[in-house]
């Protein structure tokens, strides 16, 4: 079980929509994450290089959540076979549906995209019912 | 000076998914878990990160032709509801639902070394490059 944690998770996203902001106020970019990782693979493409400085603050901006005394979880509960399993879904579901929680579920709701809210309203109910079943009918 | 704006975000992005603790599938799982000991603190980290950008777009890019410091927004303008687009936000949601990782978690986990999280990523890109193949399919049939 995990407390709610109203402050941080205030804090957390007060930070998060700043930086998707400051990404299309600036450089006119949508910060969804599933787009920019799978677009920074293509190397021939010349926004690979934006995409990648993106990728390398996502990486190191964790250290700066030091003062607010939060840290990386130090262990993932879920086994290899769902690890393996879950991230092949998200990789084919995110390319698929053109989106993930950052894309559609902040930058397209905010933008009150019809695609984003459909999408995020979607993701989450199954999300929900997958965890529903997982911990409450297979009682794992 | 693009590329300083978007290691910029990257960071902000990164530091807000772990002050949110996002970052912590725990913490997402037990939002999922509405029928138990739910946490509802992902409603306030969206919430949050939807009142600065929703205001921000609306009163600071919605009314500029172009961005600050490039030539022009990349702003999806598709508004047709499709099949890929259902059938993505189901198998995603499926994969966040057993694990509580989603893409911006999992890149920012990586400095964490936990080996999981690159099984994670890797399987990731794996479904990311196979994604075409699939949206080929559902197009023919």
């Amino acid at each position: 079980m995990t407390e709610f944690t109203p402050w941080t998770a205030l804090a957390g996203g007060t930070v998060l929509g700043l930086g998707a902001l400051i990404l299309l106020l600036l450089n006119g970019r949508i910060a969804g994450i599933s787009g920019i990782v799978s677009g920074a693979l293509d190397v021939s493409d010349p926004n690979a290089r934006w995409r990648w400085m993106f990728i390398a603050g996502l990486i190191i901006g964790p250290l700066l959540a030091a003062p607010f005394g939060t840290y990386l979880p130090e262990r993932i509960d879920a086994g290899w076979p769902l690890i393996i399993a879950g991230g092949l879904l998200v990789g084919v579901g995110t390319r698929l549906g053109s989106g993930c929680t950052s894309g559609h579920g902040i930058c397209g709701i905010g933008r009150l995209s019809p695609r984003s809210i459909v999408a995020t309203a979607t993701f989450m109910l199954v999300a929900v019912v997958v965890v529903f079943i997982v911990r409450h009918l297979t009682g794992v | 000076m693009q590329m300083f704006i978007a290691l910029i975000a990257g960071l902000l992005f990164g530091a807000g998914l772990t002050i949110s603790q996002m970052v912590n599938p725990d913490k997402v799982l037990n939002f999922l878990d509405v029928a138990g000991q739910w946490d509802p603190s992902l409603i306030l980290v969206m919430g949050s990160a939807l009142v600065v950008f929703g205001l921000g777009y609306h009163f600071l890019v919605k009314p500029r032709s172009k961005p600050l410091i490039a030539d022009q927004f990349f702003i999806p303008t598709n508004k047709i509801i499709d099949k890929p687009l259902i059938i993505g936000a189901i198998l995603f949601g499926l994969g966040w639902g057993l694990v509580g990782i989603c893409p911006g978690p999992a890149v920012s986990n990586l400095l964490g070394g936990n080996a999981k999280i690159f099984g994670f990523v890797i399987a990731m890109l794996a479904g990311m490059q196979f994604s075409g193949t699939i949206d080929r399919l559902l197009k023919k049939s």
